[in-house]
């Protein structure tokens, strides 16, 4: 199977699954910014996305791109490393035109999915998971359906808050590089395309990342 | 005194090569497959032999001393390649590349061959075309030519200014698909230091691991030598630093004859000289002459304060300058042949009028072209040249020094003569063959095409000619009686003898355990060969060269180190063996320079030349190629053995690029 | 005018792929800066010789940017920090200043083994070339070479990914190993030209699986390739082979 054999195939499955969490984040994205406004809007859009036959499809094809994506990234750095061999440079001088974060997407994965298990932590496990398991929240946590009173009351925790903005940070830093390389990879660049995309991802994913810091900023600090 | 055949087939010249296909010996498919031809490098000539003799069937051993084929030294072309297509229309023809090269060459070279040169030339076009060669094209998507030296027609093609380059790695691309079929070996890092002859036939060669320093054996039915020129036998050459004539010497040694060594090709747009570290030259490429005037100050007063550094090139006004060249030879100006302009350059220097502190360099100027122009159309054409030239030399040739009255001065480049292309080479016959039996030399390694001066743009030419589409035709005419014989074991005593010598050689080298590194010994030898088997040539000057010449062998034989064993990876080994044939390749051409009693091309004598100072042939005793018979030791002077020319189409006469 | 320079050189020695390596040093004085950096390192062997020690060893050849044989990694950057594209050989003393230490490595990658100091092992490369780097044309008697008209803006770039000399830098800075510019580079200089195209799906299939097969890592666009390359090949070459690469396998 040349999507796992070969080395553009190995990448292309990098890409895909980027790109679908791309999309991912883009709606939850949305969907956050709901909670700006309208409490119950937001409470809606929860409730549709309970413990629903599609929902709970959906997140476990959600799960399963993150699992794809995760392992792929162990796989290509386990090569990539062994590929550089053992002996490094004394002395490194790193080009300008190299982004870091192009240099450190393992590190910055790493601590996104550190961020992300506590996120599901802090919302899926007492919403949908408490929900599926009829749990009737495990600890005197707001009822499973209530999205709105969980933003409340974990942004009340200042520490949370600033967790989530270190990864809010950290994914914005990974998504800059993501983008245009996943587009890269697809081959869907070029001389011209190149730095289009890169702009076309820099400004994406500092509109996404926004949406999601004004969530955690408003709750944070602006507590109704 | 032996004679000398060189098989050149019966009729008119123009259809001597259709004739000679018509009725030369071919192989048949099965027989191919059972014989075996070890072609030693991989330049131009030699990738391309060893491409299409693979595909012809035959079972190729192909050497190189560097990590790679595409390393080869015809890498580093930059100009272009002549062909006679006449796609611009202005009254080319097959004739007259023929003629233009034979003029070129002073009328020093083999009529039959430069015709069939001359006709085979459209057909590397076509073949380099269909590999992906991309060629510099016209807007409307047809092939684009620039003009070179020597001609008056535009039939060079060229990929920017890297055409050697684009040429090379298509026939290292041809090469390579023939390694994946299995039809060629390829033998990287490896030096061919010996041919083995049995039976009076070349049937294998030993060649040294360079990685292991091992020596070891191969056998085949026929050897061909595609192993490049002499020029770093002056040291400071264009040539690459692992250029030698180490394998052609050898022949030489075993027997070939080595022809016109003293022809010899001094190109005129290098970047001179700056200092005593110096390890190469660069060449700036000929189309530079396109665009670009030659000049020195008409005052030698202008010369001597720009000597001292008190001015600048610039800071010389229009009507102070001497364009030389347009001077001297109005009908082809600046684009006269190599030979030409660099002995006008030397002209000028000797005669104090030099632009820089050694006093040894002329200026090359864009100002008129870029004001007719914009810097952008000469940036187009030349730009990669000019980052070149800033990047050795500091000063960007593209940038405004001055404007003076409403003329623009830019900064002009520095130019001087620099060895470049050795003409001479082993003899061969028409069918590439030298004179011993199985034994081929082909590109720059051989002597045969480009008389006593080669054209810009030619010598691609005629290393694709050799090696796709002259040898695997007339090396089968050889072949075709070999099928008789067995594939020979390498442990033949004439292996082993062959081996052992070499091994002796090497051992003898590590032996000395002097005190003086091989660079410095080479050093001064370039420094004798430029001084007395240079540009311009005595009688007197080469009888002193060759007693310096035995000087230095006796002071490498006596006072030469060389660390760390010869086992394993030995550089300066290797470049020890190298210098040693330097030497014995440096004394050939002064011998070859001192037997011919006229000026011609690339070979001047002081004393043969015309009021005006230009050469002066002399037809009626040195109308021949002059072919050096090895005599049992270097120490001994070679032998003299003629091969007359005949002309029949082309009437000889006085070169004239003046009107 | 040149003027002199002096400054301590650290160069990598080690005896054959399996040894160790050690950096060695050595005090070079009165440099003329108008001096090339591999001239430089020829009076750092003369002097070695004369001191009765081994030569540092390392790759060079043609001396003017074109052969692709010298790979030396200095101060951290292959072919040494220049403002254009260069190679080694193009490398002048005038960059570096009085007092500097000059760090000189080899190409360090497991794609390029050393064999001795600074010389590397880049057959790999004529490896991939051999799986399908060219055009299956037997010399002999193709079309006029006018037969097929080719745009000059496709004939252009053709030739500035042609222009790649196969010297290794791009592995040599990719943190991955990777040898992606190279392999794509020349699949991007076929790919455009009409003659390159019936072999364009194969090729690319061929040179990838190669380049994998020969360990070789995965790109991950970090785009230090195209800063070191000394040619200035693009990674749109490289966004090129993809496209190529993954339309070949969809359309198997």
């Amino acid at each position: 199977m040349w999507l796992i054999d070969s080395s553009i195939g190995r990448k292309v499955v990098m890409s895909v699954s980027g790109i679908a969490l791309i999309l991912f984040l883009t709606f939850h994205a949305s969907m956050n910014v709901v909670a700006l406004f309208s409490a119950e809007g937001y409470n809606m859009i929860c409730e549709f996305l309970g413990a629903n036959w599609y929902a709970v499809v959906a997140t476990i094809g959600l799960g399963a791109l993150v699992v794809v994506h995760f392992v792929m990234a162990f796989i290509l750095n386990y090569q990539n490393r062994k590929a550089r061999g053992n002996n490094a440079y004394a002395v490194t001088n790193k080009p300008e035109q190299v982004e870091w974060a192009s240099q450190n997407m393992l590190v910055l994965g790493i601590i996104i999915i550190l961020g992300m298990l506590l996120h599901l932590f802090n919302f899926w496990y007492n919403m949908m998971f408490a929900e599926l398991a009829g749990l009737a929240g495990p600890f005197d946590n707001p009822s499973p359906s209530d999205g709105y009173a969980f933003i409340v009351k974990t942004f009340s925790n200042p520490v949370y808050s600033v967790i989530y903005v270190l990864w809010l940070i950290a994914l914005w830093f990974h998504l800059t590089h993501g983008f245009w390389s996943a587009m890269q990879t697809l081959g869907v660049s070029g001389k011209i395309w190149f730095n289009r995309w890169k702009v076309i991802g820099f400004v994406f994913s500092t509109i996404i990342i926004l949406m999601f810091l004004a969530v955690v900023v408003k709750f944070s600090l602006f507590a109704a | 005194m032996s004679t000398i055949d060189s098989r050149i087939p019966e009729g008119p010249v123009a259809e001597k090569w259709t004739n000679y296909k018509a009725h030369q010996k071919l192989v048949n498919p099965k027989n191919k497959l059972r014989l075996d031809v070890i072609v030693v490098g991989t330049g131009l000539a030699g990738a391309s032999a060893a491409a299409s003799l693979g595909e012809m069937g035959f079972n190729v051993l192909n050497f190189c001393i560097q990590d790679s084929p595409r390393r080869a030294h015809s890498i580093a072309a930059q100009g272009g390649i002549n062909a006679a297509k006449n796609y611009q229309n202005d009254g080319d023809s097959v004739y007259r590349l023929f003629y233009d090269t034979v003029k070129g060459g002073d009328y020093r070279a083999r009529e039959a061959n430069v015709y069939r040169l001359a006709e085979v030339s459209n057909n590397i076009i076509d073949q380099c075309v269909a590999q992906g060669v991309p060629f510099a094209r016209e807007y409307g998507g047809m092939l684009a030519n620039r003009s070179f030296g020597g001609a008056q027609v535009s039939r060079t093609f060229y990929a920017k200014g890297q055409t050697g380059q684009q040429l090379l790695l298509g026939a290292y691309s041809a090469l390579s698909r023939m390694v994946e079929a299995k039809k060629v070996k390829l033998y990287t890092r490896y030096e061919m230091e010996d041919v083995v002859i049995v039976d009076g036939r070349a049937r294998g060669i030993i060649a040294k691991n360079l990685i292991t320093g091992k020596l070891e054996r191969f056998s085949a039915n026929a050897v061909v030598i595609a192993t490049g020129g002499y020029g770093n036998a002056y040291f400071l050459s264009t040539n690459a630093m692992g250029c030698n004539c180490t394998a052609a010497v050898q022949c030489y040694r075993k027997g070939a004859y080595f022809a016109n060594p003293s022809y010899v090709q001094i190109h005129p747009t290098c970047i001179p000289v700056h200092g005593n570290n110096q390890s190469k030259l660069t060449l700036m490429s000929e189309s530079l002459r396109n665009d670009g005037r030659i000049w020195v100050p008409k005052k030698l007063e202008d010369a001597k304060k720009l000597q001292s550094g008190e001015i600048q090139g610039s800071d010389i006004p229009e009507a102070d300058r001497d364009y030389y060249l347009e001077r001297r030879y109005p009908a082809f100006g600046n684009l006269v042949p190599r030979d030409v302009a660099s002995r006008a350059a030397k002209e000028r220097c000797d005669k104090g009028f030099g632009v820089n502190n050694t006093g040894l360099a002329v200026f090359l100027d864009f100002s008129e072209s870029i004001q007719r122009l914009g810097i952008d159309e000469i940036r187009a054409r030349y730009g990669n040249l000019f980052d070149m030239y800033e990047e050795i030399t500091d000063v960007n040739p593209g940038e405004l020094a001055k404007t003076v009255d409403g003329v623009e001065y830019y900064n002009p480049m520095m130019i001087y003569p620099a060895i470049h292309y050795t003409m001479g080479g082993i003899w061969v016959d028409y069918e590439l063959q030298t004179s011993i039996k199985g034994l081929f030399a082909i590109g720059e390694c051989n002597f045969s095409d480009h008389g006593a001066n080669r054209l810009g743009a030619s010598a691609l030419m005629q290393g694709l000619a050799d090696g796709y589409f002259v040898l695997p035709y007339t090396i089968q005419n050889y072949l075709a009686d070999q099928t008789i014989w067995p594939r020979l074991s390498t442990d033949l005593p004439e292996f082993a003898e062959a081996e052992k010598n070499v091994d002796e050689a090497i051992d003898k080298l590590m032996a000395i355990k002097g005190k003086r590194s091989v660079d410095s010994i080479h050093k001064e030898l370039g420094h004798i060969m430029w001084e007395h088997v240079g540009m311009g040539r005595t009688a007197e000057g080469l009888k002193e060269g060759l007693e310096l010449l035995k000087k230095l062998r006796k002071e490498f034989e006596t006072n030469l180190f060389i660390p760390g064993t010869k086992e394993g990876l030995n550089v300066e080994l290797d470049k020890a063996i190298h210098l040693r044939d330097f030497i014995t390749m440096g004394e050939l051409v002064a011998y070859d320079a001192l037997s011919r009693n006229e000026s011609c091309g690339g070979h001047f004598r002081e004393e043969y030349q015309t009021e005006e100072g230009e050469a002066k042939r002399d037809d009626e005793n040195y109308f021949y190629v002059g072919c050096w018979e090895y005599q049992g030791s270097d120490e001994v002077a070679p032998t003299l053995i003629k091969e007359p020319l005949h002309y029949e189409a082309i009437k000889v006469q006085t070169r004239n690029y003046k009107n | 005018m040149a003027k002199n320079i002096s400054f301590t050189i650290k160069y990598w020695k080690q005896n054959g792929p399996k040894d160790k390596g050690h950096f060695d040093t050595h005090e070079m004085k009165n440099v003329p800066d108008d001096t090339s950096f591999l001239e430089m390192l020829d009076m750092l062997n003369e002097e070695l010789i004369n001191e009765g020690q081994e030569p540092f060893v390392f790759d060079h050849d043609c001396r003017e940017g074109i052969c692709g044989m010298c790979s030396l990694y200095i101060n951290g950057t292959p072919h040494g920090k220049t403002e254009r594209g260069a190679t080694t050989c193009q490398l002048y003393m005038r960059k570096f200043n009085d007092g500097d230490v000059i760090t000189v490595e080899p190409w360090r990658s497991a794609g390029f083994p050393v064999i001795k100091d600074c010389m590397v092992d880049r057959s790999a490369f004529d490896k991939i070339i051999q799986a399908g780097g060219y055009t299956s044309v037997r010399t002999g008697q193709p079309q006029d070479a006018n037969a097929i008209l080719i745009p000059k803006q496709d004939a252009d770039e053709a030739m500035d990914c042609a222009t790649c000399i196969g010297c290794g830098a791009c592995v040599a800075a990719c943190k991955n190993g990777s040898a992606m510019l190279f392999v794509s580079s020349k699949v991007s200089q076929l790919a455009l030209l009409p003659q390159g195209r019936p072999e364009a799906a194969k090729r690319a299939k061929a040179m990838v699986a190669r380049m994998d097969e020969l360990g070789f890592g995965n790109c991950t666009n970090t785009r230090a390739c195209e800063a070191v390359c000394p040619k200035c090949e693009s990674i749109s070459n490289i966004a090129r082979l993809n496209r190529e690469f993954i339309k070949a396998k969809l359309n198997d």
